[in-house]
């Protein structure tokens, strides 16, 4: 791969060595705290999954016996009975307010149903008291659609802020996912890299350092050496011109003679 | 009086009985419920109510239906059968078919009033009545603020300004007022109803006074089932019940006290016809009770076409066509919302 073979374009000294390294402590570090989070996003993400999956059902059954029970209140009441219950309601009186949940550092809306009591309070048909709507027919049906509509509009704005937080934690467990995964394959490896790289141009340094300084060794051994000999040479022919000398002949005069004597003597006969 | 009707009866009455005794055959049958209990799409149910007098009502509609459309369709037909109805008929029958939609009209003068206070447009409003009682000064109705302008503007031309009279207050016109006011203005129909049936005498006072009986009895237990547990207070119960039937005025005197549905089931239980009725409910139970009385006010309105030369078979018949588009309003809920296993708990056969 081009990213692991890549490496940070920095001079091989042990002081960068020692940054880099503090960067990959960084780095692990994050990696870990991440992997961390996504995990438990992970798990609030299932836990929601679940939830959604249950609310759904939930919701089939409340919308049916919600939508069933209006067509109980048209028969018993006639079919007029839902221009009446529409033509006195002023404002919703059910509503709905938003807040934020902090799940592992992400913020998740949550909706949650309440009674606005100025709605009830306006003759709604949700308030507080039951109304007289159908009183001589079908007051009960409507008033029985009422209870399961308001059961159906729990159940849908629980699925809706579930939904919703189901959306943005997919998001963040992308995100997060993306995060680690790019410090695990490309932060990770570029450090590693760059470290593996400042070590071998270190060693390789020290390698020539310790050459060098073999040699350096080497040549002066030699010259020791070279000079010891020339010393001990020297000191041998002092002893020697110092024996001759002692026998009144100079070395050279002893060795002439040795020479001499080894000459063809015309005096001598035999 | 009771026999000599029938020596006159047919002279301007004869041709309209014979054609709601016509229209009455057309009624969906029991074997018509089985089958269309059976469908399984709103389209099945479309295909078996065209072989019905349901038929040219619904075939134009594209595929697509809805319920609303079912029952506008159906309710369309009824409305043309009672228009052609009322162009045939002399007085008094003329006047009979008029006080049949009378409670209709109270109901569109209730809605426009509401949707009126809460400020919607009127003509939207309009759309949404019941055909049967629209009249003609009925747009007008949205310049009332109060009771009194409202009256005074509007309703004093309609048949409707005598029933007023019982409940005039300048109060503002709120919810509970008006829920109130309909029933009030319920009462006082009712009670007209049954003054002018008595006073035509004969076969017809002695069946409508008995339907208009039941038909006060059963609000006066409605109204009390469904003001337990409501501002609604008992003098003000008590005033909404109508001044006749079964149970006035001792069961009035009691129904009104009670707090709970087996305390009415304990005063109901005292009048022998409606002894059947609560028999058939299982204790603390109160859903099946409007089935009950459907079935029972159904009862009752076959049985006045039992007799001949009587006013009483044209509102058994607008009543039987109601009780049917109620229904098939039902059967198509059911088949549209994939309910089935319900559709037999309220649908009332009819013949």
């Amino acid at each position: 791969m081009s990213g692991q073979s890549q490496r940070l374009n920095v001079v091989p000294t042990v002081t960068m060595l020692g940054v880099v390294k503090a960067r990959l402590i960084g780095a692990t570090r994050g990696h870990a705290l991440l992997k961390k989070k996504s995990d438990a996003l992970t798990v609030q993400f299932r836990a929601i999954l679940k939830k959604i999956v249950a609310t759904k059902e939930s919701m089939g059954e409340a919308m049916r016996a919600s939508s069933f029970s209006l067509a109980e209140a048209k028969y018993v009441a006639g079919d007029g009975v839902r221009h009446v219950v529409l033509q006195s309601v002023r404002s919703a009186s059910l509503r709905v307010r938003s807040h934020q949940e902090n799940v592992a550092g992400v913020k998740l809306p949550k909706f949650t149903h309440f009674v606005d009591p100025a709605g009830a309070s306006s003759g709604g048909p949700s308030g507080a008291s039951p109304s007289l709507t159908g009183l001589a027919r079908g007051g009960q049906q409507v008033s029985a659609c009422r209870a399961a509509h308001v059961k159906a509009i729990e159940v849908l704005v629980e699925l809706a802020s579930l939904q919703t937080s189901f959306l943005t934690l997919d998001e963040a467990i992308k995100t997060t996912n993306r995060r680690v995964n790019a410090l695990e394959n490309v932060v990770k490896p570029r450090l590693e890299n760059t470290i593996t790289y400042i070590k071998g141009e270190l060693d390789e340094l020290e390698r020539e350092d310790f050459f060098r300084l073999k040699k350096i060794q080497g040549y002066k051994r030699r010259e020791v050496e070279r000079q010891m000999a020339a010393a001990k040479l020297f000191a041998e022919e002092q002893l020697a011109e110092d024996l001759a000398l002692k026998r009144g002949t100079s070395m050279g005069a002893a060795t002439n003679i040795l020479v001499g004597g080894g000459d063809k003597d015309e005096d001598i006969i035999f | 009086m009771y026999s000599w009707e029938m020596l006159s009866f047919n002279i301007h009455d004869g041709f309209l009985e014979a054609i709601v005794r016509g229209n009455r055959s057309g009624l969906l049958t029991q074997a018509d419920y089985n089958n269309l209990c059976q469908c399984e799409t709103l389209d099945d149910i479309k295909m078996h109510l065209s072989a019905t007098e349901y038929g040219p009502y619904l075939q134009n509609e594209p595929s697509p239906l809805h319920t609303t459309t079912i029952v506008e369709k159906c309710t369309l037909k009824l409305v043309d059968e009672y228009k052609h109805m009322l162009c045939q008929a002399n007085e008094p029958l003329s006047t009979f078919l008029q006080y049949i939609t009378y409670g209709h009209m109270i109901d569109n003068v209730v809605l426009i009033v509401t949707g009126t206070l809460h400020e919607r447009d009127v003509n939207e409003l309009l759309e949404k009545c019941h055909p049967l009682g629209m009249f003609d000064s009925i747009a007008s109705l949205a310049v009332a603020q109060n009771m009194r302008e409202l009256y005074r503007l509007v309703l004093v031309d309609t048949p409707l300004a005598p029933y007023f009279s019982e409940c005039i207050t300048s109060e503002d016109l709120d919810d509970m007022n008006i829920e109130i006011m309909r029933n009030t203005l319920y009462k006082a129909y009712l009670e007209d109803f049954y003054k002018f049936c008595a006073k035509l005498g004969g076969a017809t006072a002695e069946i409508m006074c008995n339907l208009l009986s039941f038909e006060a009895d059963r609000r006066a237990v409605n109204i009390t089932i469904n003001s337990i547990g409501t501002e609604l207070t008992r003098d003000d119960r008590r005033k909404l019940y109508s001044n006749f039937g079964l149970l006035f005025p001792y069961g009035h005197e009691e129904l009104a006290v009670c707090e709970d549905v087996d305390q009415v089931r304990g005063v109901m239980e005292k009048y022998p016809p409606y002894q059947s009725i609560f028999a058939k409910i299982s204790y603390g139970e109160s859903q099946m009770l409007d089935k009950a009385f459907y079935e029972e006010e159904v009862k009752r309105l076959c049985l006045s076409f039992e007799q001949q030369f009587h006013y009483a078979v044209f509102f058994a018949y607008m009543r039987l066509r109601e009780q049917e588009i109620r229904n098939l309003m039902w059967i198509s809920e059911c088949v549209a919302q994939n309910q089935k296993n319900r559709v037999h708990d309220s649908v009332v056969p009819i013949f």
